[in-house]
């Protein structure tokens, strides 16, 4: 796999997200309360809010938009809403953190 | 009929039983008598049960107040604050206070309530010795109390229990001493007071039983009790709860019948046909009271004497026992000791924490002890008072009443199967048909209105869950107990009980929130945090630090988001008000950063929409260059403040309202509040600035100010109410502030004051910040003291370098880089 270094883990607050920008859009990379990283589409399913300014709450984010709530392991919209983002791979050594983008279909290349 | 001259009553004392032999009067013979008041305390009437919960800080005194200054006012009563009357003179008809005022009267009342007794022991009179019986005495345990250290309660019954609890949750580490082998052992046998001392205990307070105390030990100020074995315990503060006696000395000395307490007849009569006594002061039938239920009945009795209905008559009922320690369920009543010819049916679930007790004779309960599990204590009262034989249901009795005759297990079952006048609220003795049928015939939704109307649950409240049970009965679907609705998934409390339980609790920070609180997930939800966030810092703005990852994206990064994930930018324009170096500046951002949309707003300012994120820290830059702070125009906050250009233009105008608009902006900038709070200040009732559909509006007029709040103009229309009108702008200027500061300490978050207000009552916000001057003085120093903590630009902080990370992405990765 292709690993790309995007930054350390305390670039990150608790609780927060920030953005990478990548040639296929922007990727949100999460840091919970317990300290797990995930990276996830930067793009909700309902309207494309971006998940990044969210609320981070145990390991899901409520959309800015218009309140989905979005799981950062599955990808997959929560409660009644239906519809996902992608995951995207994420690696932490020691809080040094990099992603994989390869295997992404470059569909939403800019 | 001709109008009669009024005769002249005079109360002594201004406890809860006068106060509510007045209501009574006011309403079967209202213009009969002339009121005059003397009050020994230097305040209004006040609902003494709930002294606990001021204690415990689960209240505050402006919530437990039962008639405010108004009321008085309202009802031509004089009321003397703090003058104690020393002297009656039966033979003239005039009483004299301490003050040397005289009144006289036609009807004398005296309630001079009861004194607590004191221990006559060595060194009961040492600085830090203190009795529980009156607001000052909770003042007092209060500024010890925050010193923290050892507090005393002697007494282990309901008064020294519920002070020892509040002491506790206030930070002291207090002991209880008790003279018997169990608490409360006039109301509890010793199975419910042994499972009573251990929660006490749980709760950390120790429990000595069988305890006498042999003196108080100090110099000149209280370091502790020494008990007759020996034992010293150390203390810088002893309450004494043993006990109180009737205050009956001024009625002595006046020469009038005296036994325990002032005996009086069934009719509330002493031995002068013109005087009355009521209250813990008298006794009638031999027996003296200290329960507020045979009170207002003694209220209620002397009412109809009063009114000219002499038939009315004072009858003994046993009064059931609450102990008001939250998270404590006790109830006891009628008589449970062991006796020949006495049965006993006992429940016990140890694990559960559950013990109840019923003692029957002859087939009838005579007296019934729960402990846990409460809810069938009005069920079994009921039997009692009605003497109703048992031994049908005898087998399944101690279950409750859900399981009688083989009726479904509905919680509102219980109360269903109750006949209309079995008693629901003991305090105030109002029975089940009663509610059920003012419900109906006043089309009443909501349990603050059934309060207002029947006085159901309106003293102790612990009846609450029975008459919301009642409503759901009376008015099936339609009824939604907005109380019980929870903040969110995470939690079964409402925002109130939260709010509540905040400042009860001490809780300073989001995590202790959540723990003390128990909340179900580890960090919340999108809902209950930013909630949380914003009853933090409205309730300590000096200590809580801002937890900026519970706020919205606009609150946190300072401009609202858009849809294509851009942001607008809406800058301070003070009172709609600008000039041509503004303009200027404004017009050099928006060329310097492409911006697409300029659009003026609804709130009299110019919005800048399409910005990028990480452009917004260079366009306020730019913009607080030229003097402009953010508009907040994103926040649940001090949106604008609207105005019309009033007396300095204005053919029509009557006040500078531009003037008066820019200065409440200047000193309201920066507060966060509940929900988004709109304002507009208009110079006459032309009222070009819209001022009555706004959160608070200004409408001036020649003879000053008008105040308008709760209107509306959104998803909602609705013009606004009147608050009141004030002369002069520093008038409207406090009347303002402390009607925010208000809605602030007590609406929900996202309730817009509209919505609050009308939860709450606009009678009861009118009450406070119209006629209180004290209360409306505590508000307005809140609000300044927490604005000193608020009102920081939080643009030029960020264009500083505050959350930088905010603006920038976290890496860019090129496309060669993701390809390879």
């Amino acid at each position: 796999m292709n690993w790309i270094a995007i930054g350390d883990i305390s670039d990150i607050p608790l609780r927060g997200a920030r953005c990478v920008k990548t040639p296929i859009g922007k990727v949100a990379v999460f840091r919970t309360a317990e300290n797990e990283v995930f990276a996830i589409e930067d793009h909700c399913p309902h309207k494309g809010g971006p998940l990044s300014q969210g609320i981070v709450h145990g390991t899901a984010v409520t959309c800015p938009l218009h309140n989905w709530v979005i799981s950062l392991e599955t990808g997959k919209a929560l409660g009644a809403d239906e519809g996902a983002v992608r995951t995207i791979p994420v690696r932490n050594d020691n809080g040094a953190l990099s992603i994989a983008l390869e295997n992404l279909t470059l569909a939403a290349a800019e | 009929m001709a109008e009669r001259t009024p005769e002249k009553l005079v109360i002594v004392g201004n406890g809860m039983a006068p106060g509510r032999m007045l209501e009574e009067l006011f309403e079967k013979a209202p213009g009969r008598y002339q009121v005059t008041i003397f009050n020994a305390e230097p305040r209004v009437n006040y609902d003494r049960i709930m002294l606990s919960p001021v204690l415990s800080g689960e209240k505050d005194y402006e919530e437990i107040i039962i008639h405010g200054d108004g009321w008085y006012i309202k009802h031509g009563i004089t009321l003397y604050k703090g003058h104690k009357i020393v002297a009656i003179d039966r033979a003239a008809k005039t009483v004299t206070s301490d003050h040397g005022v005289t009144e006289s009267y036609d009807k004398l009342v005296i309630a001079t309530g009861s004194v607590p007794f004191i221990l006559p022991v060595p060194g009961k009179d040492l600085r830090g010795v203190i009795t529980y019986r009156d607001l000052d005495d909770v003042q007092a345990m209060l500024l010890a109390a925050q010193s923290r250290e050892k507090a005393i309660v002697i007494g282990g019954g309901l008064l020294g229990l519920e002070a020892a609890a509040g002491l506790a949750q206030r930070g002291m580490d207090v002991t209880v001493l008790h003279v018997m082998p169990t608490l409360m052992e006039r109301q509890l046998d010793p199975a419910a007071g042994y499972l009573l001392q251990k929660a006490v205990e749980e709760r950390g307070i120790k429990v000595i039983t069988k305890a006498n105390t042999k003196r108080v030990v100090g110099e000149e100020k209280v370091e502790g009790i020494e008990l007759e074995d020996g034992r010293i315990i150390p203390a810088t503060l002893v309450v004494m709860a043993v006990g109180i006696r009737p205050n009956a000395g001024l009625a002595k000395d006046a020469g009038l019948a005296i036994n325990r307490g002032i005996v009086v007849d069934a009719g509330m009569q002493t031995s002068d046909g013109d005087i009355m006594a009521l209250g813990e002061c008298a006794e009638v039938g031999g027996m003296v009271y200290g329960l507020v239920a045979p009170l207002y009945e003694m209220a209620r009795v002397a009412a109809s004497h009063l009114a000219g209905d002499r038939k009315a008559a004072f009858v003994h009922s046993d009064t059931p026992t609450k102990l008001k320690v939250t998270g404590i369920n006790l109830y006891s009543v009628g008589d449970f000791a062991d006796g020949d010819g006495r049965e006993e049916i006992v429940l016990r679930d140890a694990t559960a924490g559950i013990y109840k007790r019923l003692v029957l004779q002859q087939n009838r309960i005579i007296g019934s002890v729960l402990y846990g599990d409460t809810a069938d204590g009005a069920w079994f009262n009921d039997l009692l008072k009605r003497g109703t034989d048992i031994s049908e249901m005898r087998d399944t009795l101690i279950f409750g009443q859900a399981y009688q005759g083989g009726a479904p297990l509905d919680p509102t079952a219980a109360v269903a199967a109750l006949p209309d006048d079995a008693e629901i609220c003991g305090c105030n003795g109002v029975c089940k048909g009663k509610i059920v049928t003012t419900i109906t015939s006043k089309g009443l939704t909501s349990l603050d209105e059934v309060r207002a109307h029947t006085k159901a649950s309106a003293s102790c409240g612990s009846c609450t869950g029975l008459v919301e049970q009642l409503m759901s009965l009376t008015l099936g679907e339609s009824y939604n107990p907005a109380a019980v609705q929870p903040m969110c998934n995470c939690t079964e409390l409402g925002h109130d009980d939260v709010r509540r339980l905040i400042k009860a609790k001490g809780l300073k920070t989001i995590p202790a929130v959540m723990q003390e609180l128990e909340w179900k997930t580890s960090c919340g939800c999108a809902k209950c945090r930013p909630a949380l966030n914003y009853y933090l810092v409205c309730d300590w703005p000096d200590e809580y630090a801002d937890d900026y990852q519970s706020r919205f994206i606009n609150e946190r990064v300072h401009a609202n988001i858009q849809k294509d994930g851009t942001y607008s930018v809406v800058p301070r324009m003070w009172g709609g008000v600008t000039n041509s170096q503004e303009l200027r500046a404004i017009a050099d951002v928006v060329d310097k950063f492409n911006v697409p949309l300029v659009k003026v707003t609804g709130g009299q300012r110019i919005d800048l929409l399409g910005i990028e994120k990480e452009d917004l820290p260079s366009v306020w830059a730019d913009l607080g260059k030229a003097g402009f702070v953010s508009g907040q125009a994103y926040a649940k906050g001090l949106r604008t403040v609207k105005t019309c250009v009033g007396s300095d233009w204005c053919r029509f105008g009557t006040q500078d309202s531009t003037g008066l608009g820019i200065r409440i902006e200047k000193f309201m900038w920066g507060s966060w509040t509940p929900a988004k709070l709109k304002m507009a200040v208009s110079g006459c009732p032309r009222n070009c600035a819209e001022a009555t559909c706004k959160d608070i509006g200004v409408v001036c007029v020649d003879s000053g100010f008008e105040i308008h709040f709760a209107g509306a103009a959104g998803l909602d229309i609705k013009g606004t109410e009147i608050l009141g009108l004030v002369k002069t702008e520093d008038e409207a200027l406090e009347h303002i502030v402390a009607l925010t500061q208000m809605y602030r300490e007590q609406a929900r978050y996202l309730e817009r004051i509209y919505k609050w207000a009308k939860r709450i009552g606009l009678d009861e916000i009118r009450r406070q910040i119209m006629d209180d001057a004290e209360k409306r003085k505590g508000y307005y120093d809140r609000f300044v003291f927490s604005q000193k903590f608020a009102q920081v630009d939080p643009w030029s902080e960020r264009v500083s370098g505050k959350d930088k990370h905010e603006f920038r992405p976290m890496a860019t990765v090129g496309f060669n880089q993701a390809a390879e």
